[in-house]
């Protein structure tokens, strides 16, 4: 059967979730394989080099680069602390001295000769990753981290914003295709994630973010609004390091456009349990969608129900349109021809045939996206 | 004759396709036989680039019916009915190379490495600098979080002092910085400052990374000497950057010539091309996150990529960065401004889809127009003579405001225009890919129009550059073949009369004497545009100026010359210099609709 690959994004009701947890640097990891975590679980920690201060001491005291290491009272290597004298002029009969002191906590780390600077470098930062998802050890990797494995439902969305967040889940949008309006966002709903339908309005989500809900799954936003979120244009997508309270997944695109079906009944079927999600996107070489992970309980962490390798388009596919017209549109493939037809624009491309609500269409392959469901 | 190379093999491993191209000896010349594609296997699952250098050759094996594989391993040398006499590739794959330069003063030192980088293909991530304005304590942060692949330190003249280019060598220490790619090298670090502070750049960072002194990049103030670094660059990339990534000891044990990163195989290429013909030439390609331009002026060589301007990718950051109403300016409809707007967030975040209708289409063109412009300006702020030199002027040059550091970039100069990339390539009619340049660049005098359909100057470019001396006569003959006769599309000849000219006055008369004897009249007047289908063949031109007006040989004076047509043909632009829309959108539409009409860009319809 003719097919092609075009990657979809993943809708799935039952997977083998994993993840790494891996610090940015090396450091200790405080969990064992096997180990059962919950979120909150601290599974690998570490410290960051410190922030460097480079003290001008041949300028300051007036003195040859060359003459510095003669005036120094440290050594490479030396812990000061913040006021300790670094270096000192001898002054004239030890009157008139003028002295370098160090400005903050932290260790000499080195002294040049050539340009008459001391580094001295602050205490380290600690740094600390935590589980993210409630699962179990699946493989620890050696002063680096782990590799989390969890029985979860899994979604990915098309774009977020905000990075990872936690909370349970709270269905507010009745259909897909109904808009989550500001009205609907209540201060109970402080740390949960809410569900939406098609859209989502700036005012609406300033709402969520003045409440404090954790993040919000909806299926479109304007692109123009999150100008007045971010502070800036978005050029690139590449999001997640937002300090925001909220954490918004956008599973369709941009503008106001029905929450896919398969998505919009997996997220309703669990509704009320906790999930992790986050917002982090990068439209990239190595895409990474935004994600939401919902921890099923009880379930065997066997290998048996790990989702398959994703296909590609094949007759009989579900599909849904990702370019105008009949954008956020979804139908099922019933040819897959493998001439090349021209389109109104006169780009020659491979098509599909699909059928949308009763009609057969001719759609460019590069404009289909798989909707994977199980 | 014969000819040591009969056939070549030659490969580009871009982000996302491994392109394959067959070269052979026929009928007294090189020509490009086959090509073939398949996807690059840089990322998991495969993790190994040669698995999609052999699919792509396995392709052109069923093309041409010819045996060139056993097994994994290209058969060498051709013995006349299987195998290849050389292999040849480039690779931007896993991102190209990244770098990181520094400079003591940033429009001075900090630019000459700049250039040096730029020109070997690599993506410039930041130029540290004395004076950028940033403290110690950030330049050091901005090292650790960009982790770039290789580092280039310069600054100072030679003998000069030596205190601020130690300052920078100081910090990079104290940042200690890691390679983006395995973690168990250190980082490449290329000295080419001061030659009397080598000792003591060694004694600074000869232990913590990499380090590899070469000559100065600006020995004095008024000389640039990038040569040694950008060679430096190029072995580097070989030996440790490439080295890193997934299978690329493999593939580099089957080529006859180093690997070279795709932009810098393709600046060399233009380099050679404007050297041979004497001509000035400006290369342009437009990808989804980057457009990378080339030039060659007065004999100089430049490039840039504007990093953030693309057609997928970086759609968003166009717009941004243009401002709508300057997209929107070329769009002959009313469109909705928010809807407008969801539409390119949505090919952002979907980048590999296709303009199905055709409002789409115009509006993606729009959108790359923007971006040709602003890559454009872009190019002609960096390429610019040396800054900080002091040089005797005469009376003609102080009456031309001439100074150090003005724009190479002279588009009257400008012999041919090269462009290549998806939207330029692949546009449904070559008429919108001429339209989009001439748009976008604006030309003066007489251009050349040309696209590289299926972007085979990476791989000519390193054919180009082999430097062994059995191989290296035919294989540059076989680049430049192959450019003249395979690789360019030629889009046909822009002429256009620039100067102050009153709105539909006449600007030039024209006349055109074909080969077969006939003769063409005609006038240019401002605000027009016209096409003549003509195909690649020399017509002879005479242009008469209006007064004031100026084709190439100055205001008023008439200029005799041969020109090309080609698959567009010839083209007379009578627009002014920049091109002025009308701020009234009925006025507007109704210009861009005779010039799209002009030149037969879109299918009749409704919208044209």
């Amino acid at each position: 059967m003719a097919h092609s690959y075009t990657p979809g994004l993943k809708v799935l009701k039952k997977t083998i979730f994993k993840k790494e947890r891996i610090l940015p640097l090396k450091g200790e990891v405080l969990v064992k394989s096997g180990d059962s975590l919950n979120p909150e679980t601290i599974v690998a920690s570490t410290n960051l080099p410190g922030n460097v201060q480079m003290l001008k001491v041949s300028n300051i005291l007036n003195i040859d680069p060359k003459d510095v290491v003669d005036a120094l009272k440290v050594k490479e290597g030396q812990d000061v602390e913040k006021g300790d004298i670094i270096a000192e002029t001898s002054g004239i009969f030890g009157m008139f001295k003028s002295s370098v002191e160090s400005p903050v906590d932290g260790t000499v780390e080195s002294i040049s000769k050539s340009t008459g600077r001391v580094v001295v470098r602050e205490a380290p930062i600690p740094v600390e990753v935590d589980a993210y998802v409630s699962g179990k050890v699946d493989q620890v990797i050696e002063n680096e981290g782990i590799i989390l494995k969890s029985n979860a439902a899994f979604i990915q969305g098309i774009f977020g914003i905000a990075g990872e967040k936690r909370g349970d889940l709270l269905l507010v949008s009745s259909s897909p295709t109904e808009e989550l309006t500001a009205e609907q966002i209540t201060p109970d709903m402080k740390g949960k994630i809410l569900i939406g339908g098609s859209f989502l309005s700036l005012d609406a989500y300033k709402k969520a973010l003045s409440v404090k809900v954790a993040g919000i799954v909806v299926g479109g936003f304007n692109y123009y609004d999150l100008k007045a979120v971010l502070g800036y244009n978005l050029g690139v997508a590449i999001t997640g390091t937002e300090k925001l309270n909220t954490a918004l997944i956008v599973t369709e695109g941009y503008g106001s456009i029905p929450m896919s079906e398969a998505t919009f009944s997996l997220l309703k079927e669990n509704n009320g349990k906790p999930a992790s999600i986050n917002g982090a996107t990068q439209i990239r070489a190595g895409v990474i969608r935004p994600e939401i992970v919902i921890p099923i309980d009880g379930g065997n962490l066997d290998n048996e129900s790990e989702s398959k390798m994703p296909e590609g388009i094949q007759e009989g596919s579900t599909v849904r349109v990702i370019r105008s017209p009949n954008f956020g549109k979804i139908g099922k493939v019933t040819s897959l021809p493998s001439e090349l037809n021209k389109m109104e624009s006169e780009t020659m491309v491979r098509v599909a045939e699909i059928n949308i609500e009763g009609k057969n269409i001719l759609i460019p392959r590069a404009n289909l996206e798989m909707v994977e469901t199980e | 004759m014969s000819k040591k190379i009969k056939s070549i093999l030659a490969t580009d491993c871009g982000s996302t396709t491994t392109k394959a191209i067959l070269i052979e000896w026929k009928e007294d010349r090189y020509r490009l036989t086959f090509r073939g594609e398949a996807p690059t296997t840089v990322e998991a699952p495969f993790e190994d680039v040669t698995k999609g250098v052999l699919n792509a050759v396995m392709e052109v094996e069923e093309l041409s019916g010819r045996t060139i594989l056993d097994g994994d391993k290209i058969i060498t040398p051709d013995d006349g009915s299987k195998g290849v006499d050389i292999y040849v590739s480039t690779s931007s794959a896993g991102g190209g190379l990244q770098m990181m330069v520094a400079g003591v003063v940033k429009s001075m030192s900090g630019e000459s490495a700049e250039r040096a980088a730029l020109g070997a293909g690599s993506i410039v991530m930041d130029v540290l600098a004395s004076n950028d304005g940033r403290l110690p304590h950030e330049k050091i942060t901005r090292i650790r979080q960009l982790r770039p692949d290789m580092i280039l330190l310069s600054g100072g003249t030679d003998g000069g002092t030596t205190t601020h280019v130690m300052e920078l060598a100081e910090i990079l220490a104290a940042a200690n910085p890691r390679p983006r790619l395995g973690q168990n090298y250190k980082l490449p670090v290329i000295y080419a400052g001061n030659n009397k502070a080598q000792d003591s750049i060694r004694e600074t960072l000869g232990d913590i990374s990499d380090l590899d002194i070469v000559d100065n990049i600006r020995p004095v103030l008024e000389k640039e000497n990038l040569e040694p670094s950008r060679d430096k660059i190029h072995d580097l990339f070989m030996e440790h950057v490439m080295a890193q990534a997934p299978g690329y000891k493999k593939l580099m044990s089957w080529t006859d010539a180093p690997i070279m990163p795709t932009p810098g195989a393709v600046g060399s290429l233009i380099e050679m091309i404007a050297k041979k013909e004497n001509i000035s030439v400006v290369g342009v390609d437009i990808g989804g996150a980057t457009t990378d331009i080339f030039s060659v002026f007065e004999g100089k060589f430049n490039r840039t990529v504007s990093a953030n301007l693309g057609m997928s990718y970086s759609i968003c950051n166009v717009l941004a960065e243009s401002g709508l109403d300057n997209v929107l300016r070329w769009v002959p409809f009313d469109i909705d401004r928010s809807e407008l707007t969801n539409r390119i967030g949505n090919k952002m975040i979907r980048p590999t889809t296709v303009p199905q209708s055709l409002e789409e289409l115009v509006i993606e063109q729009a959108i790359a127009r923007e971006a040709l412009r602003l890559s454009f300006i872009q190019h002609k702020e960096f390429a610019t003579s040396l800054k900080g030199v002091q040089s005797e002027r005469t009376i003609s040059d102080a009456f031309e405001q001439s100074s150090s550091g003005q724009s190479l970039v002279n588009m009257m100069d400008l012999d041919l225009l090269v462009g290549s990339g998806g939207v330029l390539s692949h546009a449904p009619r070559r008429q919108q890919s001429a339209r989009m340049l001439i748009d976008a660049f604006m030309p003066e005098g007489i251009t050349q129009l040309a696209v590289d359909s299926i972007f085979m100057m990476p791989q000519l470019g390193v054919l180009a550059n082999i430097d062994k001396d059995e191989l290296k006569e035919d294989a540059s003959q076989a680049a430049l073949e192959v450019f003249d006769n395979d690789c360019l599309i030629r889009l046909g000849t822009c002429i256009t009369p620039v100067g102050n000219a009153k709105p539909n006055s006449k600007m030039a008369d024209i006349k055109l004497t074909f080969n077969d004897g006939s003769v063409k009249e005609l006038e240019v007047n401002e605000g027009s545009l016209e096409m003549i289908d003509h195909p690649y063949e020399e017509v002879k031109v005479s242009i008469v100026p209006a007064r004031g007006i100026d084709v190439g040989a100055g205001k008023g004076e008439t200029l005799d010359s041969v020109i090309y047509g080609g698959v567009v043909g010839l083209i007379f632009d009578g627009r002014n210099r920049p091109i002025a829309l009308s701020k009234e959108s009925d006025k507007r539409i109704n210009s861009l609709l005779n010039w799209s009409q002009a030149v037969d860009e879109y299918p009749k319809g409704e919208l044209f």
